[in-house]
């Protein structure tokens, strides 16, 4: 379809040589028909006047639209103009509706703006659109993109340019040629090239090959293995990114945990609700900055990570005041009284927000990813996160090894009636330790905003994940809690991609209660307060 | 045992007087008639099935405002079950037996349906069930107001193959591992190989329920469609998990007119908790859209908005109408006139007159019930997400379709396409 588009396009290149839109152009974009609307976007970009360029622009936006009397305006945030004259309308149209695109007209419209815009002067723009073409290219566009070629200088919009003609001699008539197409190919990361290059290697059936030049074909061969060694590399580097990213998560899910399992020794089933409030209170506060500083709406995160926080160490400091100390040493009591617990915080969410999800959007610099090579795209979230858990990780070291309630912490822990003797507050202690457990959590939660539900019962799914690392990890260590989240993180991504989801996690559960038959006490062990007898 | 189940009873006793305490504000007349709602208020899939609920409420109060059923007002029984499948078992026992319901509306999940079926049949009472799903079932105790696979998931695959939609030749088919999932896929394959598409050109993958990381799921889908022929992914993911994986497809790069996503269980409500931007253009499949433009949906779609405010429904300012809600809304509406037409509440009588009753439905067609398979003719209609989560209709058929409950895809349900 795209051949025939493009086609198209030259042969109009040549006859309407810069004309501006005509009203046949105007009337074929007014039809409610895929067909005629292709037509006019390709009448558009072939004459790539200014205007026509705009108005593509408009359409690509969902700008342009059509009033209630069939004139053709492009809207803006407060004034509309007339599409065709370009002239200021006096009143902003009650009623307009916007041109809607389907997938196949948006595909034809971004084919068109590539080839229209490969000879821009704005580098950014060209690299953008050589790159479309990379994945568009085709016999009709060889001519443009070999004139284009000759006057670019930048590396890269080079490279996509190379890239682009080498798809289309690769079936040229002079072997030279098809060669030099085969050899330039092997740059390629991308798979379709890959079975492009591989069907030059086919045999007829007559035992001769697809590909009649000796030469042409071990060209080819080499730039396929070039190709297959980059497509490795990048599915490893995935895999190991997507591994620490979901051992981040895990981290930041289960150092709350680590803290109030394996310092105090509270089995807290409520510590997935705590994630949730901590995600609840990212909510809100997106809502405040929605409703009151719509211009700084984009930073609501770093106002909403000490919210989290704080939100969660409260809720958490009540709960430890109300319920928890008076059952401390009694597990199994603890373990079910958390549980109430956890069932009333996730109806009191209910209650308050509403049994549905919340939408908590990637603020603008968080969405999208970086290519930091072919084929592999750092999504910005997930980037953001890593470092956010390494960030946590810092501060809760910091304030365990170097301040003095952290020293507190550790001596109830190691010692709480000697603690007790030398005149540590140990009751206190337990509420606060138990705070920065939960606010810990009420940050996970911020962060699992991010990049997954947010509803009452989305702690549900951490809870036993959070376990698990805290168990293999071993109690009352943050070097087990961090090796043990992201062991399990990478284990489970290089499980997925070899077994599926679903026996991954099987298969990471027979792997913990194996290690735990081994050593009981996890990975790092530490003399705790449950382990004294 | 028997302390346990002395226990359930215990507990679902007391959880039925607090709901009929809290649906008591009706005016106890003495002639009413009583009609069970049984969906989900908690657990997993309170976030599909309250909209129900809410739709189920206010169409039998917009019946009473019209003067109630045969002269008698309805009162509604409204129970939780919890997501808990078992329990929808127990609720709707409940209700036949002890509230004497003429009739019960719920359900969502397939798994919920298959738990109650038995009770339905033993005390032979009625339920209309408001979900598209697998087919493969047709119950005398059921009227399905959701589509059958031939109404939603075979047409939304003919689309993608068409000029409009792609002419995608190669299919990703994911969902969430249970059994409308698996069933539905089944029947795609089976669809695909009969239009020539290879076992090697599909790709099938299963998540647990509420999975939620979805990265090596999109790394996988990214490499398959590099290899050549136009891909495009068919998802049955079911309930909350849809956000994460649309988050990451938008975060991935992997854009509607690379690789289009057409989903069977995606619609407003879903879309409510996701930032619908970088979605635009990825495809769902429905009978129905809010955004349809016709002087009925217009109305329905007041009616709803009205009743939220008025009823105290959270965020009741950006509340959304969709597919299963109009599916309801069409169920409640046929009863009355089944039970007008029959003169009683009688279960058999009713189901004898339900076959061939019409009504003027909110997608702007007249819906037929079949005279013999007790599923509606239902218009099929494919969308693409626009920026602000409603949909804009970009294909859909002239007429409603019969349902085929039994696939003709599936090996043995040969002799079953006359029903």
């Amino acid at each position: 379809m795209m051949r025939t588009l493009i086609t198209f396009v030259l042969a109009l290149f040549a006859l309407l040589a810069h004309a501006a839109p005509s009203d046949e152009v105007f009337a074929k974009l007014a039809e409610d028909d895929s067909d005629s609307r292709i037509e006019a976007i390709t009448a558009l970009a072939a004459d790539g006047s200014e205007e026509s360029l705009k108005l593509l622009d408009a359409l690509a936006n969902d700008a342009l639209a059509i009033t209630a009397e069939g004139q053709l305006v492009i809207l803006g945030d407060t004034e509309a103009r007339d599409a065709k004259t370009g002239a200021l309308l006096d009143r902003y149209p009650e009623y307009a509706d916007a041109i809607y695109l389907n997938n196949r007209v948006r595909g034809a419209l971004q084919g068109a703006m590539a080839a229209s815009r490969v000879k821009s002067p704005d580098r950014a723009v060209r690299l953008a659109a050589a790159n479309q073409l990379r994945e568009d290219a085709n016999e009709a566009m060889l001519p443009m993109l070999e004139s284009a070629l000759d006057t670019e200088q930048d590396k890269a919009v080079r490279a996509a340019l190379i890239l682009a003609t080498a798809k289309i001699n690769i079936a040229a008539d002079d072997s030279g040629r098809r060669r030099k197409a085969a050899e330039n190919l092997g740059e390629s990361a991308d798979a379709s090239v890959k079975f492009m290059l591989g069907d030059l290697l086919k045999q007829n059936e007559d035992g001769s090959f697809a590909e009649p030049d000796e030469a042409v074909r071990a060209a080819a061969k080499a730039s396929i293995e070039q190709i297959d060694r980059r497509l490795a590399m990048a599915d490893v580097a995935n895999t190991i990114f997507s591994g620490i990213s979901l051992g981040s998560i895990l981290m930041l899910a289960a150092l709350g945990l680590a803290i109030t399992y394996g310092v105090m020794g509270v089995i807290n089933m409520a510590h997935g609700e705590l994630l949730m409030v901590g995600a609840y209170a990212t909510f809100v506060v997106q809502s405040l900055f929605r409703s009151y500083l719509p211009e700084y709406a984009d930073l609501y995160v770093l106002a909403a990570v000490p919210a989290a926080f704080f939100i969660a160490a409260i809720v958490g400091m009540i709960m430890e005041r109300t319920v928890i100390r008076w059952l401390y040493g009694r597990t199994l009591e603890t373990l079910l009284a958390t549980w109430g617990l956890s069932l009333i915080l996730i109806q009191g969410a209910r209650v308050i927000f509403g049994p549905q999800n919340q939408e908590v959007a990637n603020p603008s610099w968080m969405s999208g990813g970086v290519e930091v090579f072919a084929n592999v795209v750092l999504p910005w979230n997930r980037i953001v996160i890593i470092a956010f858990a390494g960030f946590v990780l810092l501060l809760v070291w910091l304030m365990m090894q170097k301040t003095r309630l952290g020293m507190f912490v550790r001596a109830v822990t190691q010692n709480r009636a000697m603690a007790g003797c030398v005149g540590v507050p140990t009751a206190r202690i337990d509420t606060l330790a138990f705070g920065i457990g939960a606010g810990i959590a009420g940050l996970g939660g911020c962060a699992l905003s991010q990049v997954a539900n947010v509803g009452p019962a989305m702690g549900q799914g951490y809870i036993v994940d959070s376990f698990m690392v805290v168990v293999l990890g071993g109690v009352g260590q943050l070097a087990g809690a961090v090796t043990a989240a992201m062991g399990l993180g990478l284990m489970t991504k290089f499980l997925e991609g070899w077994s599926g989801a679903v026996v991954a996690k099987i298969l990471v559960l027979v792997f913990i209660i194996v290690f735990i038959q081994k050593r009981p006490q996890g990975l790092f062990a530490v003399k705790g307060r449950f382990v004294e007898d | 045992m028997k302390n346990r189940r002395s226990f359930i009873k215990a507990l679902t006793l007391s959880a039925s007087i607090a709901a009929i305490g809290s649906v008591s504000t009706f005016a106890q007349a003495a002639d009413t008639i009583k009609v069970g709602i049984l969906h989900s208020l908690s657990g997993t899939m309170a976030i599909s099935e309250t909209a129900l609920k809410n739709t189920a409420l206010m169409t039998i109060e917009e019946i009473n405002a019209n003067g109630g059923v045969m002269g008698k007002m309805l009162e509604p029984v409204v129970v939780d079950p919890a997501s808990d499948w078992p329990l929808f078992a127990e609720k709707a026992r409940q209700l036949i037996s002890q509230d004497k319901v003429s009739v019960v509306f719920g359900c969502w999940t397939s798994v919920s349906r298959k738990s109650v079926l038995p009770v339905f049949k033993e005390l032979n009472s009625l339920l209309f069930y408001p979900v598209q799903y697998e087919g493969e079932e047709l119950e005398k105790n059921v009227f399905y107001t959701g589509a059958a696979p031939n109404q939603q998931a075979i047409p939304a695959v003919e689309y993608l193959m068409s000029k409009d939609g792609g002419e995608a030749k190669r299919f990703v088919l994911l969902g969430t591992d249970y059994v409308y999932p698996r069933t539905t896929n089944k029947i795609l394959r089976a669809f695909l190989h009969s239009k020539g598409v290879a076992d090697a050109d599909i790709m099938e993958e299963y998540t647990p329920f509420g999975h939620s990381d979805y990265q090596t799921i999109i790394a996988k889908i990214k490499k398959f469609a590099a290899e050549g022929k136009k891909t495009a992914v068919v998802s049955t993911i079911n309930g909350d998990s849809n956000v994460p994986f649309y988050k990451e497809l938008g975060n991935a790069g992997l854009k509607a007119t690379d690789v289009p996503v057409v989903a069977f269980s995606v619609g407003e409500e879903e879309l409510r908790g996701v930032d619908a931007k970088p979605l635009a253009g990825h495809l769902a499949a429905w009978n129905y859209f809010m955004s349809v433009k016709n002087p009925t949906n217009a109305a329905f779609i007041k009616k709803y908005q009205t009743w939220a405010k008025a009823n105290g429904v959270p965020n009741a300012d950006t509340v959304v109408t969709n597919d299963p809600m109009e599916a309801t809304y069409v169920g409640i509406h046929m009863w009355k006139q089944a039970v007008e037409q029959a003169g009683t509440t009688d279960v058999d009588k009713v189901i004898a007159a339900m076959g061939g009753q019409t009504f003027k439905a909110p997608s702007g067609f007249t819906l037929t019930m079949d005279k013999t398979n007790h599923h509606l003719h239902k218009p099929v209609l494919i969308g693409e997400v626009r920026p602000d989560g409603q949909f804009s209709t970009v294909w859909k058929t002239k007429e409603p379709i019969r349902a085929q409950p039994w696939s003709p895809y599936i090996e043995g349900n040969e002799s079953k396409q006359g029903m």
